[in-house]
């Protein structure tokens, strides 16, 4: 029996029917795998919802924006930080990351609607708080009674002489939290970017798709800084409004994650005429590579040497614990199953360190995240994508492009610019790739691959702890980081040690299950 | 940190900020996982169940498993009776318990979805169960939904066939694994034969002992929800979280049923002890004598080290007043006393129990929040904080030392091991309160104050 049949062998028939199509063993390039499809009801998926999406991932970074959930206290309550998008806050830049803001409806709320109670919110907010903007999440309830809450926020734009931005994210919306990101792409063209100015220096670019998760964004600033690029905004960690307001003036977008951001990208060329470079700053080589491709794209003298220099002095920073960390992971196993990127990226960052990837799988990703971006054209849409609002976008009057016609096809053929490959092709073969990874399939896949360590998040973690492999979280990293650039590949390094080395797992087993304690004693019948 | 909040309060009719509550259905979720190889089931939307999974497990640190109907657009439109079906239907399928237990999410309740019917036209297997009750997160809290759970099971499973079992309901408050654990060995000490529902020890303090088990051996089992309805009495522990079920026993089963505070501190342990001694006939052993006689030796030989000082406690509405009896108990001033969950009852029992000690400018109020609370503290000052990990921004912004009790601690270990409860739970957290305090006094102090004995 193949690997895969052994993980979904006890399904009943539909469901191995469906869930065939989600996991492939790898034995060349052009696997086709079913993804962004909505979950079979009762299977226990680790995937969230649309608002967890919208507020949760994307609009939630956004510090100096006191963003209004706008339903009944649960969904305000559990974004409410632990996500660990880290923000600071100056005497400039209010931090409402530390906040939670919510309507708190209550039943009159769901039977009268909700639209009165958010404009008194809304003002209670601007009397208590005077923050740049507000935003406006919705939850289930909001959709389903009709609270126009755009129609609240235009006016209340009016009324307080700031931006207030209203997102549709109700949690049935799409099929996980990508419907989500998607949504609030949409806001952050629609509404922000482009509304302020600032002349762009020679290498000023964005960051799209960094949350500065555990300190990610900034160990990468850091890095960029060195080498001397101009960050205008890194969209949305630790970001503030007025930075991504102006994020059109760059000549270069970066993405790290693809899925979440990637509309984002794709309008700012369109509108804007700026290309976007798949980058990756998870592991030392990938970052590396991420830092020469920019280069590559200014494709100054000046920018080469610099880069060259930067990466060699933190090498050599890195290089002793770099080699005493390879030495302990060396050769272990790994499985992944993270979000929408990280189980790509952090592949490159277990490589770094001589270990293995044999299995890995996105929670919410689309078919483009697997097999490439090429497939785009050939996804079906179905009934669930359809309901999330794809947006197109026109020529803005600001529209330039900074490379010719010429240099941009030469270009394309050397680094990921405006393209992404996905995670498949850079896996090895024999490999295995699972959309949507439940809970019974993580049991078994456990039993059959015996991976060294589970990386993935808080729902599975202690169930494959249980189990007895080390696992470790990818999406707040256990609340440790960052596993970003040079510094945090060494701080990755040494958690993963950690966890392989603390001796409590040598101690799980008692004694008395291995070894005889009781004695049988001959005595003489008399 | 905090540095938005202003200390002038303004009065807000329509904006929570920083809550000192969630939402039902995570409440339920709790519940359901004390009854032994259960499945909870949230019918709503994936991230309702996503969301009460995530911090279920990371306040206990283990594996918290529940399912949901995953509504999509076409779902909400439509009814999610389909959803259902299918997804009970694969439930016991693939992950195999005897019982799910379905509660519903704003999103089921709004477009009405009538869960008992769809129920009834399941077809179940004999020996399998599904149950159900209503959770709408716009209805009270996280308190209320599993309140509702507990009531939900007992409507569907609990009996009556006439004959007494001679056996005790206890129907412990939203508490810990190891509160429950210690309600039992208490009930055991004083030699009850009885039933507890829920019983999340054993699940969610669940040992590592090498491999993972989805229904470990702790929980309630249906056959003892069954036989609560012969039992002449319930003891619902925690007056604002548990008598919605013990009223719901009453009603089917005409069980009777009395409503005691949460056994934290020695007066309401007191008044457990002897509830059990009245409902048994049996003397309240020395063992717990002991106990009770260990607590009242610690109060009075440390007591300089808390005696007057002002405390503010939030949280869950049966444990802050629990947390509040003790403290005044210790001679300290529950200066601020708050929950989120809406409900006047909580701020008369407050304001009693102000009373009867004759503590004066203690505030009391429920439907209340972390900002307001802080905003108080703002204007005057307390030396300590005592509740779940949402007010350590609180004790980080004022430099106020915090003790970590209630629900959630996202960002402490153990604690769902240890009890609050009884006099044993009552010295575990007059030590947490000394070592908060005296560590400060230590921290903050002259180097020639430093006292080697304390």
């Amino acid at each position: 029996m193949s690997k895969v049949d052994r993980i979904i062998d006890h399904y009943s028939a539909r469901v191995y029917k469906n869930r065939k199509l989600h996991i492939i063993e790898k034995t060349d390039d052009n696997h086709e795998i079913a993804a962004n499809t909505r979950t079979i009801p009762g299977i226990m998926t680790n995937r969230g919802c649309c608002y967890a999406g919208c507020k949760g991932v994307v609009i939630g970074p956004i510090k100096d924006v006191a963003v209004i959930t706008h339903g009944p206290i649960g969904c305000g309550f559990y974004s409410w930080g632990t996500r660990r998008n880290k923000a600071r806050g100056d005497e400039n830049t209010k931090n409402f990351v530390e906040y939670c803001l919510s309507t708190d409806m209550q039943e009159p709320d769901i039977v009268f609607g909700g639209e009165k109670k958010l404009r008194q919110a809304i003002k209670e907010v601007v009397e208590i708080f005077n923050p740049d903007a507000i935003m406006i999440c919705s939850t289930c309830p909001v959709g389903l009674i009709g609270d126009d809450i755009h129609a609240v926020a235009a006016e209340a734009e009016k009324l307080y002489g700031r931006k207030v931005i209203a997102f549709s994210c109700e949690g049935y919306k799409g099929v996980s939290q990508s419907g989500g990101h998607h949504i609030a792409n949409n806001g952050l063209i629609r509404h922000i970017i482009g509304t302020e100015e600032r002349a762009p220096t020679k290498y000023s670019i964005n960051m799209l798709g960094e949350y500065n998760i555990g300190g990610d964004a900034w160990e990468i600033e850091r890095i960029l800084k060195r080498i001397g690029y101009d960050l205008v905004a890194n969209i949305p960690g630790d970001a503030s409004i007025h930075d991504i307001a102006k994020a059109h003036i760059a000549h270069l977008n970066l993405v790290q994650c693809h899925r979440s951001i990637n509309y984002v990208a794709d309008m700012l060329k369109d509108k804007f005429g700026t290309s976007w470079l798949k980058v990756n700053f998870i592991g030392v080589s990938a970052t590396i590579k991420s830092l020469r491709d920019m280069a590559r794209f200014f494709d100054d003298p000046e920018l080469y040497a610099r880069t060259e220099q930067v990466i060699a002095e933190e090498l050599a920073a890195i290089q002793e614990d770099m080699e005493y960390y390879k030495s302990k992971l060396k050769g272990k196993t790994a499985a992944l199953f993270v979000g929408g990127s990280r189980s790509h990226h952090y592949q490159k960052l277990l490589k770094d360190f001589g270990m293995e990837t044999i299995m890995a799988g996105y929670e919410f990703a689309h078919r483009d995240d697997y097999e490439g971006r090429e497939v785009l054209p050939f996804i079906k849409e179905d009934a669930d994508s359809k309901n999330i609002e794809s947006i197109k976008v026109e020529k803005d009057e600001r529209y330039r492009l900074y490379l010719t016609e010429e240099q941009y096809e030469r270009l394309r053929k050397e680094i990921p610019l405006d393209y992404y490959a996905g995670m498949i092709r850079e896996m090895e073969k024999g490999t295995i790739i699972v959309d949507d990874l439940n809970h019974y399939e993580t049991e078994e896949m456990l039993k059959v691959l015996k991976p060294d360590i589970f990386f993935s998040g808080i729902k599975d973690k202690y169930i494959a702890q249980k189990a007895g492999t080390l696992s470790r979280q990818l999406h707040s990293y256990d609340y440790s980081g960052p596993y970003a650039g040079f510094n945090g590949a060494i701080n990755f390094g040494r958690d993963v040690t950690m966890g392989i080395t603390t001796p409590a797992w040598g101690l799980v087993k008692a004694p008395w299950k291995t070894q005889p304690i009781l004695k049988g004693q001959l005595q003489e019948v008399v | 940190m905090l540095n938005l909040t202003p200390k002038e309060i303004t009065e807000r009719s329509a904006l929570r900020i920083n809550p000192a509550k969630t939402c039902q259905p995570v409440g339920a979720m709790y519940a359901a996982l004390g009854v032994h190889r259960c499945m909870p089931h949230s019918h709503g939307s994936q991230g309702c169940c996503s969301y009460h999974r995530t911090y279920l497990t990371r306040h206990f640190k283990d594996p918290a498993i529940a399912s949901s109907s995953s509504f999509t657009e076409g779902a909400s439109v439509f009814g999610g009776g389909s959803n259902l079906k299918t997804a009970v239907k694969n439930i016991f399928d693939i992950y195999k318990p005897d019982i799910i237990a379905v509660h519903t999410t704003c999103l089921s309740e709004t477009i009405g979805d009538d869960v008992g019917a769809f129920i009834q036209d399941m077809d179940i297997e004999d020996g399998k169960y599904v149950v159900h009750c209503h959770t709408p997160s716009y209805v009270g809290s996280h308190i209320t939904g599993y309140g509702n759970m507990i009531a939900g099971f007992i409507k569907y499973l609990s009996k009556s066939t006439g004959k007494s079992n001679g056996r005790l309901n206890v129907i412990p408050g939203f508490v810990n694994p190891g509160d429950m654990r210690e309600l039992k060995r208490i009930l055991e000490l004083m030699n009850i034969n009885f039933i507890m529902l829920p019983d999340t020890s054993g699940v969610l303090d669940a040992p590592m002992l090498g491999s993972y088990v989805m229904y470990p051996p702790g929980g309630t089992t249906i056959e003892n929800i069954e036989a609560m309805g012969d039992s002449p009495l319930t003891l619902a522990l925690g007056e604002l979280t548990c008598e919605t079920p013990a009223n719901e026993l009453k009603r089917k089963c005409g069980v009777d049923y009395k409503c005691l505070p949460l056994p934290m501190g020695v007066e309401a342990t007191d008044q457990f002890l002897m509830e059990l001694s009245s409902f048994s006939g049996r003397e309240i052993p020395y063992a717990l004598e002991e106990e009770r006689g260990q607590l009242m030796d610690i109060l009075l030989d440390a007591y300089p080290y808390f005696h007057g000082r002002k405390v503010a406690i939030y949280g869950d509405p049966d444990t802050v007043l629990g947390i509040t009896s003790l403290v005044l108990e210790m001679g300290m001033i529950p200066k601020y006393v708050i929950t989120g969950t809406p409900g006047e009852a909580f701020t008369e029992k407050a304001e009693e129990m102000f009373a009867r000690y004759e503590v004066t400018d203690c505030k009391a109020k429920a439907s209340a929040d972390l900002f307001e609370l802080h905003q108080w503290i703002k204007n005057e000052r307390v030396d300590l904080l005592i509740g779940g990990s949402h007010g350590k921004q609180i004790a980080k912004a004022e430099d106020i030392p915090i003790v970590r009790a209630g629900f959630p601690i996202l960002d402490r270990y153990v604690h769902s091991y240890m009890p609050l409860v009884g006099y044993r739970g009552a010295i575990r957290l007059v030590e947490l309160i000394l070592n908060a305090l005296m560590d400060r006094q230590d921290r903050d102090c002259a180097d020639e104050d430093l006292e080697m004995v304390m």
